[in-house]
């Protein structure tokens, strides 16, 4: 039975890796495809902290934005090199996680989701307001620059396959640390906070290193973002963007590895291609499909599919 | 499970792959209109202007070289993201030819930096920022129907010498609000006057009462609003509303025809107001805003007026040189002269800006208001050179050769 | 001129009369948010949602129906507190034997779909609400001119509290809402019905945003996005007042408008954080809020 599982799951990350590797040939919006690889790898990084530690963190944009915001002005104002600039943008996510974390953490469920969410909505006013960031104008024309000066980012087809491979290597180390050492305590403190504190391990400091990964990973999708559309604006640190995180993760099934993957897929897909059609009422169906998945659908589409695949085999 | 998991897969991205071949057709004029259609500058713009981009093709015939013409449109709720990402979708996707509109300058100097990177011509209405023509410069973008250096020179000016010396701004903060408080701060200098203050307004704002306070509080003579759109027709109701007009002369730096509707001529009257266009100022004007109104049910703005105008001039182009090549129509663009019901004695500059006659106006009062719609009356004629200089701005990088 | 903080007097005051009157907006919202989450133990995101709900109650009974201001304010609230009532029985009932967050999540989905909703029907820009007859004008306070409609949402934001308050730490009714917080369980068994206090209690709060929607529509334009960023605001000073307390919402709100009003004029970039960084400090300092109870 086991065996049956194990071969399914490989099966399927096979099919996809060798689709996700011909898909700029197929005839697909290269520009698109990233997109969806950067809001997927941010779900992932979200996941990390709803779906492996049951944190609900309220403002995710904030991570993922200000990296964005400060790797496009690296790049742009100071003339760093790509690589550089997306390591500085990551730095300051992960200070930003840990500053935030800090204060969060101390409290849990309702009010660790409010205290994120204010925290969020902070970050979000200083980015409006700060010179460097543009405010309402954004930062325009970032340039794609080139891999430690050696290829070059411009063409689209070159970029999706550096994004593909930060997303792969983001998605096998989210893999990693879940089934590591460190992933089983924060599985221990998720099912039983007091009961791992008795046993001697500090809850705190875990929940704040898992917050502070999940923000750093979180903004590197950001700052990948901010240089394969080559713009950040407000929109990428807003509640909105936060709120939508939280409905791929949720859509896709928290608590899953390919979960977050298809749940991005599915929203960045809705919004692009559903805004053409029906304009305002995206937001209606998003916040429909929301009230549907909180309601009835709570494991989310992979979460659904493990659930009949494990009674099959049961 | 494998099985029917990679069904799932490949049948999606199947959907996907026949999605994206959406029109990307090879022969036809396909025009774009990004354009604020819902928000703070709709009604300015907005949808009438994709009708009356229509109704300019067919005026024009309805083909050019016998290519089909397309028009494209969409709402950028006023952020730059959308603008540019729509843009450049259309550029790669649907084999867009031209871009007209904007109104909202932060999102047109995005979608300027799009039509640089994928060289498709971009017609700026409606966005006031003089940057396009300056520091945002590209070959490819022209900037139509009016810019914050002649609002500043037209508007200022005419308040400045009815005695309005010391000016405190109200500023919508972005693109738009810094440049045009810049532009009339140089005005406001260069006559001798001071600027006590100024205080940035979020786009959207729609309590002003504690910047008026601040305003109020500096003790200047005039406050300069610059803002436009429901930001400018709020602002002024409650400068109203604080008794604050009663010791500060307001300077409604952009205000186009819906706006001094909105904030009704009770409100408005007196104000002076700086403009391409307006539906009055003699019969092919009046034969314009006739049928404008009988298919929107207003008369229009001098957005609006631009747009068929620059429709025509683009098409014009278009069939001059035979193709809808980008250099091409954009060399044919800056040759030609533009006299038509719009521009008197228009010209496109080296650096992009349409050079044209502006109207410095002043709003009648409610008694001196003969017919619906009739609001405003012609105080100064300013020749285009007057207006926004002779020479072309020198921040623009693409002159310095 | 007498000066404090090296900024004139007449300014300070200014900023602190309309620092008042936003903080009557809070105080009733926080109020609102205070009481549902007391009871239902639920984080009402959609409270913004209910606020602008009110609002284009009270905007499209004038436009379509001739219905004036002064039934505006009672009818909106009623009218919107029945749709609350509808989404407490049918959709969040439903999530009580889950983790709270699931609640909030459902309210965050509903405050999306309404404002998609009223996005499409009416645009994002404002629409505007004339100011009723009677409470037009200004009185000339010397240090600046108050236009009679903010007195008048001070006075009315006031009022109500007033009676909120006075209803739930005063009366049977009040004692009965605070004991089924305690222990829902005993509550019933003593013969109340707690799901129908749950619901009308929902009901009651989400109309008392609606109501300061009413009060907002003359002052703000009336726009679908007018509660989406004012709820996490807010959110921050119902937890500056402790999450639970009705008198610490109230409080809090005022407090926390004059403040804002004070951080405008001494150094206005603030005026927008103000609010999350007292939060922070009040969460670090004291967790449960200045007025809550330690769980």
């Amino acid at each position: 039975m086991k065996e049956q599982l194990v071969r399914a799951q490989v099966g399927v990350y096979v099919v996809l890796a060798a689709l996700a590797l011909i898909a700029p040939f197929l005839g697909l919006y290269p520009v698109f495809l990233m997109k969806l690889l950067c809001f997927a790898m941010f779900a992932c990084a979200f996941n990390l902290l709803l779906g492996f530690t049951k944190m609900l963190s309220f403002g995710h944009a904030a991570y993922f934005g200000a990296s964005a915001y400060v790797t496009g002005w690296l790049v742009t104002a100071q003339g760093w090199g790509t690589i550089a600039g997306i390591f500085g943008g990551v730095a300051v996510a992960l200070l930003l996680g840990a500053v935030i974390g800090a204060i969060a953490v101390r409290r849990q469920g309702i009010y660790f989701a409010m205290i994120t969410l204010a925290l969020a909505q902070l970050v979000f006013f200083v980015c409006l307001q700060a010179e460097f960031t543009g405010g309402e104008n954004g930062l325009q024309g970032i340039p794609r620059g080139s891999l430690l000066g050696v290829i070059g980012l411009g063409s689209d087809r070159t970029m999706y396959y550096f994004v593909l491979a930060v997303f792969v290597a983001v998605f096998v180390l989210i893999r990693r640390i879940v089934h590591s050492p460190f992933g089983q305590v924060l599985k221990a403190i998720r099912a039983n906070e007091p009961r791992a504190v008795s046993l001697g391990y500090k809850a705190d400091r875990y929940k704040l290193m898992a917050f502070v990964l999940s923000a750093g990973l979180s903004g590197l999708a950001g700052s990948l973002k901010a240089l394969v559309l080559g713009f950040v604006t407000l929109s990428d640190v807003s509640q909105t963007n936060s709120g939508e995180v939280i409905l791929m993760t949720l859509l896709g099934g928290s608590g899953t590895f390919l979960g977050p993957v298809i749940g991005a897929n599915v929203v960045v897909t809705l919004q692009e291609y559903l805004s053409d059609i029906v304009g305002a009422w995206v937001s209606v169906i998003i916040g429909a499909i929301f009230v549907v998945c909180v309601l009835i659908f709570r494991r989310g589409f992979v979460g659904e599919i493990q659930r009949r695949f494990a009674q099959r085999a049961a | 499970m494998t099985r029917k998991s990679t069904i799932v897969v490949l049948g999606t991205l199947l959907g996907l792959y026949a999605a994206s071949q959406a029109s990307a057709a090879a022969d036809q004029v396909v025009i774009g209109d990004i354009d604020d259609m819902s928000g703070v500058y709709a009604d300015v713009m907005g949808q009438a202007g994709v009708d009356v981009i229509n109704m300019a093709i067919a005026d024009f015939g309805g083909t050019v070289l016998g290519k089909k013409i397309t028009v494209l449109s969409v709402d950028h709720q006023n952020k730059p993201d959308i603008g540019a990402s729509k843009f450049r979708e259309w550029a790669d996707q649907n084999g867009l030819t031209v871009v007209l509109g904007g109104s909202n300058t932060g999102v047109s100097i995005a979608m300027s930096k799009v039509a640089a990177a994928k060289k498709i011509p971009f017609i700026a209405i409606g966005a006031g920022g003089a940057s396009l023509t300056g520091a945002d410069c590209t070959p490819y973008t022209i900037h139509y129907a009016y810019d914050t250096t002649a609002l500043g020179n037209g508007t200022a000016s005419a308040i400045i010498k009815e005695g309005g010396k010391t000016w405190f701004f109200i500023t919508a903060d972005y693109a738009f609000g810094t440049q045009l408080q810049d532009a009339a701060t140089k005005v406001v200098l260069a006559n001798g006057g001071k600027v006590l203050g100024a205080v940035r307004a979020p786009l959207g704002t729609t309590d002003y009462s504690s910047f008026l306070l601040q305003a109020q509080a500096s003790g200047a003579q005039v406050l300069g609003l610059a803002n436009a759109g429901t930001d400018f027709s709020n602002s002024l109701k409650a400068a109203n509303e604080f008794g604050i007009t009663k010791t500060m002369k307001p300077a409604a730096l952009l205000a186009f025809l819906t706006d001094i509707h909105a904030a009704t001529l009770q409100t408005a009257q007196g104000l002076y107001l700086t403009t391409g266009w307006y539906w009055d100022l003699n019969d092919q004007t009046r034969a314009f805003g006739k049928r404008f109104f009988a298919k929107v049910n207003r008369m229009p703005t001098m957005d609006q007026a631009g747009v068929y105008s620059a429709t025509m001039q683009y098409l014009n182009a278009v069939k001059a040189v035979g193709s809808t090549d980008s250099d091409k129509v954009m060399a044919q663009l800056k040759k030609t002269k533009i006299n038509d019901f719009f521009a008197k004695d228009g010209y496109i500059r080296a650096d992009g800006l349409m050079v044209h006659t502006m109207y410095v106006m002043k709003v009648k009062t409610p008694a001196e208001s003969k017919y619906p719609w009739d609001y405003y009356q012609v105080v100064k004629v300013m020749p285009g050179e007057e207006a926004d200089g002779a020479q072309p701005d020198q921040t623009c990088p693409m002159l310095k050769k | 001129m007498t000066t404090v903080f090296g900024v004139p007097l007449p300014a300070i005051l200014g900023q602190l009369m309309l620092g008042l009157v936003n903080g009557s907006f809070y105080a009733l919202l926080s109020l609102g948010l205070a009481v549902i989450f007391g009871l239902l133990g639920v984080v009402n995101f959609a409270h913004g949602a209910f606020y602008m709900l009110g609002a284009f109650a009270a905007y499209i009974g004038l436009a379509s129906f001739g219905v004036n201001y002064w039934w505006a304010l009672l009818l909106a609230p009623l009218t919107v507190g029945l749709l609350g009532i509808v989404i407490e029985r049918l959709l969040l009932r439903h999530l009580y034997h889950v983790e709270p967050v699931y609640g909030l999540l459902l309210t965050f989905g509903i405050a999306l779909i309404a404002e998609g909703v009223m996005r499409s029907q009416f645009g994002a820009s404002g629409k505007s609400y004339p100011v009723p007859p009677l409470l037009q004008g200004g009185f000339n306070l010397g240090f600046m001119v108050l236009p009679v409609y903010r007195a008048w949402v001070i006075l009315a934001s006031a009022t109500v509290c007033g009676v909120t308050w006075f209803l739930i730490e005063r009366t049977r009714l009040g004692s009965s809402l605070r004991a089924a917080t305690e222990n829902a369980k005993l509550v019933q068994a003593f013969g109340i019905n707690v799901p129908l206090l749950v619901m009308c209690t929902y009901g009651a709060g989400v109309a008392l945003a609606a109501l300061a929607g009413v009060l907002a529509a003359p002052v703000v334009q009336v726009s679908p996005l007018m509660g989406s960023s004012l709820v996490i605001v807010v959110f921050a000073v119902v937890v500056i007042g402790g999450m639970g307390s009705i008198v610490g919402a109230i409080v809090s709100g005022l407090l926390l408008g004059l403040i804002e009003g004070l951080t405008k004029v001494i150094y206005p970039e603030a005026s927008n954080i103000v609010v999350f960084v007292i939060m922070a400090v009040v969460l670090i300092w004291r967790p449960a809020g200045l007025f809550g109870k330690e769980q």
